[in-house]
Order: C-alpha cells, then sequence, then structure tokens
C-alpha cells in the first residue's frame, strides 16, 4: 500500500483526524431546547426573586441587595438553571480504586438536584470508561503497589519542605533521572501537581517582551500560565498550521506592536493530545515551522506520555521524530502512570534554571514519596527494565483497544471526533436534555461515563467523552459497545451521515481550511 | 402485537420530544406547562386552519378561475 506523503515527506505515518461536521437539524434543535430551558430560566429567577419559590443557591445577603450585583451573569445563570438540572452525572463518589471496573455509591436527590442523600447500596463493577487511566497502573496490588508500600513504610507520607529546602529526596533525584532516560533528555525536573507544572513554570520562561503562540482549544493550566507570565499572547487556530505560519510571519516581520523591536523570544504553545477534541498536534510540521522562523516549542504531553508511540514515549515516538527538537517537553504523571504530578524535560541549562527560578519549585512541596516510587516501577515497567514485558504489553493492548473502539463506534453511526490513533474518544451528543440521559441511561446498565458540556466545549457542541485503557478487555469493550449502541437507538445519537473525508496528507493552499470535502 | 409496538413505538416518540424540546429536564409543574401552553398553541393553529382554510382556498380558486375565464374570452375574441 503505497501511501503518498506531500509535505516534504514530514509524516511517516497515514495522519487521519476528522470533525464531522454538526448537521443542520440537530444545531437547530439544540438551539430549540437551549431556547425552552432559557424562557423556563427565566420564569424560575422570576419565582425565585419575588419569593414564590424557595431559593436555594448562592445569593447576596439582605444588607447587601443594593451593592453591585455578583449572580447575574451568564455563567451563574447558566448554573443554576441548566446545570443544577443534570448535576448527578457529575462528581459521583467512587469507592474503590478507578481501574476498569469500579464501585461507586449510589445517591439520589428529592428535591431535583439541590441536595443529594447516599442511599447505602454501592454499585458494584461499573465499567470505568472515564477514568485517565490509560496504561490501567490504577491498580490496588501489583508491583507498583508493593513498591509504594514498601516505600511508603520507609520514608512515611508526608513531605514537610519544598525542593529547595528540606523537601529534596533521593528518591526526587533517581525520579528525575529516570524521567530524563524515558524522554530521550538530558535533564528533568517533577513537580507536585500537573495543573501547577503549567501554569508556575510558563512565568519563569517566558515574560513581557516574548510572544506566545498558544493554539485555540489549549487547556486551563496553559492560559493561566501564558496569562501569569505577562507576555502578548496570540491564538492560532486548532492544529492549523497555516494560522501558525502567518501569525509567525507577522511577528518576524511586524515585531512587537508598538516600537516595532524584535520580540525576544517566541514560544509556541501545543499539546500532544487535546482532550477533548481526541486531536493530535500535527508536530513533525510544528517542528519545521519552529525551525524556520527560530522559535522555541513548548509541547504538553499530558495526555499522550504512555498513550502514543510504539514504546510509550509519547507524540514525539509516534511520529518517530527526536526529542531534542522539543525544547520544552511538559507532561504530567496523572495519566498514564497512576500517579500524581508534572514534570518538565529538556536541556541541562533550562532545566537547571527552572530548579532556582520556577515558582513551584521554591513554594511548592515536593511529590509525596510513594507516589514517586509509584512512578518510577511503572516507568520502568513501560520502558521493559523490570525484566517483563508488560508494558510493552500494555501499550499494544491500548493501542488494539483505541483503533478497535474507534472503528466499532462509527460503524454504528455515531459522531467521533479525533485522530483515529487517540484513546481519548468524544462522541458527540449536542442537545442538553441528552446529556443528563446519557449520563443517566449509561449508569443504569453499570457503565459509568463522562460528559461534557458548557464551558468546557462550546454550547451546542456537548460531548461525552470516553477514555480507552489497557486494562480494557475485548469482552468489557464489547459490553460498553453493545450499551452504547443501545443508548444510541433510545436517545437517537446515531447522526453521522457518513460524509467525512479521512484527513489524509495533502497539500493545503490558502483556499482549503475545511477538513472534510463534499 | 400490532398495538403493542405501535404503543412503545408512540412511546418511543414521544420520549424523542421530551428530549429535543429538554422538557425530560423539567420538574412536573414546568412540564404541565409547557405542555399545556403548547398545546393550546397547536389547537388555536388547528382551529384557525379549520375555520380559515376552506374560505382561502375557495377565494383562491375563483380569483384563478376569473383570471384564465377572463384570458380564453379574449383569446377567443381575437382569432375570430
Amino acid at each position: 500500500l503505497n501511501h503518498i506523503v506531500h509535505n516534504g515527506g514530514l509524516y511517516k505515518r497515514p495522519f487521519n483526524e476528522a470533525f464531522e461536521e454538526t448537521p443542520m437539524l440537530v444545531a437547530v434543535l439544540t438551539y430549540v431546547g437551549y431556547g425552552v430551558l432559557t424562557l423556563f430560566g427565566y420564569l424560575r429567577d422570576f419565582m425565585r426573586q419575588w419569593k414564590i419559590e424557595k431559593c436555594q443557591n448562592a445569593t447576596e445577603r439582605e444588607e447587601q441587595k443594593d451593592f453591585v450585583p455578583l449572580y447575574q451573569d451568564f455563567e451563574n445563570f447558566y448554573n443554576r438553571n441548566l446545570y443544577m438540572r443534570i448535576r448527578d452525572s457529575w462528581n459521583r463518589p467512587i469507592c474503590s480504586v478507578p481501574g476498569a471496573k469500579v464501585d461507586m455509591m449510589e445517591r439520589v436527590s428529592h428535591d431535583y438536584n439541590w441536595t443529594f442523600t447516599y442511599t447505602g447500596r454501592v454499585i458494584k463493577d461499573i465499567i470505568n470508561m472515564g477514568s485517565y487511566n490509560y496504561l490501567g497502573f490504577a491498580q490496588k496490588a501489583g508491583a507498583c503497589q508493593e513498591a509504594a508500600a514498601r516505600v511508603l513504610s520507609q520514608y512515611g507520607a508526608g513531605v514537610c519542605s519544598t525542593r529547595q529546602e528540606m523537601g529534596n529526596f533521593d528518591k526526587h533525584e533517581e525520579l528525575e533521572k529516570l524521567v530524563a532516560r524515558f524522554l530521550g533528555v538530558e535533564s528533568a525536573m517533577a513537580y507536585g501537581m500537573g495543573f501547577a507544572t503549567n501554569s508556575m513554570n510558563i512565568p519563569a520562561l517566558v515574560g513581557k517582551g516574548c510572544l506566545i503562540l498558544s493554539d485555540e482549544l489549549n487547556h486551563a493550566s496553559l492560559v493561566l500560565g501564558a496569562r501569569l507570565s505577562g507576555a502578548t499572547i496570540r491564538i492560532f487556530k486548532h492544529n492549523n498550521m497555516q494560522s501558525l505560519e502567518k501569525l509567525l510571519k507577522d511577528a518576524i516581520v511586524h515585531g512587537q506592536p508598538r516600537t516595532r523591536r524584535p520580540w525576544k523570544k517566541i514560544l509556541i504553545l501545543v499539546e500532544g493530545i487535546y482532550s477533548m477534541e481526541g486531536s493530535i498536534v500535527r508536530l513533525p510540521e510544528v517542528i519545521a515551522l519552529k525551525k524556520k522562523y527560530k522559535s522555541y516549542l513548548y509541547l504538553d504531553e499530558a495526555h499522550s506520555i504512555g498513550a502514543l508511540g510504539p514504546n510509550g514515549r509519547g507524540v514525539v515516538d509516534y511520529f518517530g521524530l527526536s526529542p531534542e527538537d522539543v525544547d520544552v517537553m511538559m507532561g504530567t504523571f496523572t495519566k498514564s502512570f497512576g500517579a500524581a504530578g508534572g514534570y518538565i524535560g529538556g536541556k541541562k541549562e533550562l532545566i537547571d534554571y527552572l530548579r532556582t527560578h520556577s515558582h513551584s519549585a521554591v513554594y511548592a512541596t515536593s511529590m509525596s514519596p510513594p507516589v514517586v516510587e509509584q512512578i518510577i516501577t511503572s516507568m520502568k515497567c513501560i520502558m521493559g527494565e523490570d525484566g517483563t514485558t508488560v508494558g510493552k504489553a500494555r501499550v499494544q493492548q491500548l493501542a488494539e483497544n483505541t483503533r478497535y473502539f474507534r472503528r466499532r463506534l462509527k460503524e454504528m453511526g455515531f459522531i467521533i471526533y479525533g485522530n483515529e490513533d487517540s484513546p481519548v474518544v468524544p462522541l458527540m451528543l449536542y442537545m442538553p436534555a441528552k446529556i443528563g440521559a446519557f449520563g443517566r441511561e449509561m449508569l443504569k446498565r453499570n457503565i459509568g461515563v463522562v460528559v461534557v458540556g458548557f464551558p468546557a466545549t462550546p454550547i451546542i457542541e456537548s460531548r461525552a467523552r470516553f477514555c480507552l485503557s489497557a486494562a480494557h478487555t475485548k469482552e468489557m469493550l464489547d459490553t460498553a459497545l453493545k450499551e452504547i449502541n443501545e443508548v444510541g437507538d433510545l436517545l437517537q445519537l446515531k447522526y453521522s451521515r457518513h460524509r467525512l473525508v479521512p484527513l489524509l496528507d495533502r497539500p493545503f493552499d490558502e483556499t482549503t481550511y475545511e477538513e472534510t470535502e463534499d | 402485537m400490532d398495538i403493542k409496538s405501535m404503543k412503545s413505538y408512540l412511546y418511543w416518540l414521544y420520549c424523542q420530544f421530551e428530549l429535543i424540546t429538554c422538557s425530560y429536564l423539567m420538574e412536573p409543574w414546568e412540564k404541565v406547562l409547557f405542555y399545556t401552553f403548547n398545546i393550546s398553541m397547536l389547537v388555536m393553529v388547528l382551529y384557525t386552519a379549520y375555520i380559515f382554510i376552506p374560505v382561502h382556498l375557495s377565494t383562491a380558486f375563483q380569483f384563478f378561475l376569473h383570471l384564465f375565464g377572463n384570458q380564453h374570452e379574449n383569446t377567443v375574441s381575437i382569432v375570430k
């Protein structure tokens, strides 16, 4: 099978990404649904204002009613009138390890989701399609758990200091050397919290007079870090290399806005896998652009480390590129390694600079030792250094599960976003009532899913997001697929008109911005 | 048998209506209000249609007949 590649042969494998367009009728009906709910929202607010109905949400005190109103913006309106109606699909209490199957505490609400009470029953063995457990390391028995228990009895759980003071354990040094070896970079540094890794380290890298080019759909931690840094932020369209190149050209040609001086640094912020879309960054093209225009690249591999690539080393491994091309490789240990925390990898000078200048290193407590040991054990397992092939088998199992699950869902007729190889599978729901209905119906059938609506996604594009795991066996996936099929027929979710054209490598020109063609 | 599948089909249609108009999410009194409003609107539209459409149709029919009837007479006179 001869795969013709354009883009100068940058891609060594086919890049199949598709985002099917919303059907017009579905969009109109979604707006109708939101319109009805908005009208009823106004009615309820009116009743609450005139004391016809008891007000159960947060309001200002009586003495403060003449002050500037706090709860009148759209977010609060949405919260008390739309979110409250379907709130039972979120914050579900789990009472076992979040592996492939999970136990959940049953709860009911007698006042339409304003308060919940536990019935006391525990729903057992729910198939877990929502945890970021890509390689199945969320286990309560096994090599990782034994090693973590041993370290817990040796070091205890608390650290009681920051990295710079008394919190630098030999375990942390061992972890950082291992992470650097895993990624193929010179040096790495680990932090206690993944969100804080982004938001506290980007201000240390860029400041005023620098330019940040950030993808449209970047995570909140990247956006927060970029805003805290004080640099100028420009946004390019999601995964769109023409948009990025245009911004780079403008930046180089025109320089800073008023003084026309050249930018001190240009930093491109991208993610490996975008968790709401399931798309993978076009890394070969980004690196080619970065080299051409002499800028820096910050790659956030929160979801892709461990989950992509033949050796599980992330999106760099997936595309077969060299890790030296990426200036700052950031990732988290929360997803594929079953622990918590984040890391940054790169050149030795960069990491030594971050050790002294990052807010996280100076002020944040360092990682807890059992968590560090969990990461060390799981990473050694993935690399194959523990003497078994368990890690390699898991990486392959995840890739197989991904391809199988995505293919079956597309065949059934659902609209699925994203790249064919990404283990994050968003299934489009669109209508607000279906968000609540999907979550509840799937729970009735013993499958736990995560549904997402506004404000995490655009208001009409609400979705259910499945996260596949290497711990899912084929039987579990088949059960899940059967139930999804049933619920899809019950709720009429099979919107796809099979009109999508897979995004093959073809030369783009200024006129072809759309992913699908007729 | 047919009645049963018909009934379940109608119930499924009702569920779809509930999901699309988000009455699935409403409290019972809100549903009552919503359905009352909808049904009363529908009844009014149907009643208006029942009263006025025959009158409009017959008027339109007479108008067009008059138009084409006249033309026919005119052409006949020219040929003669």
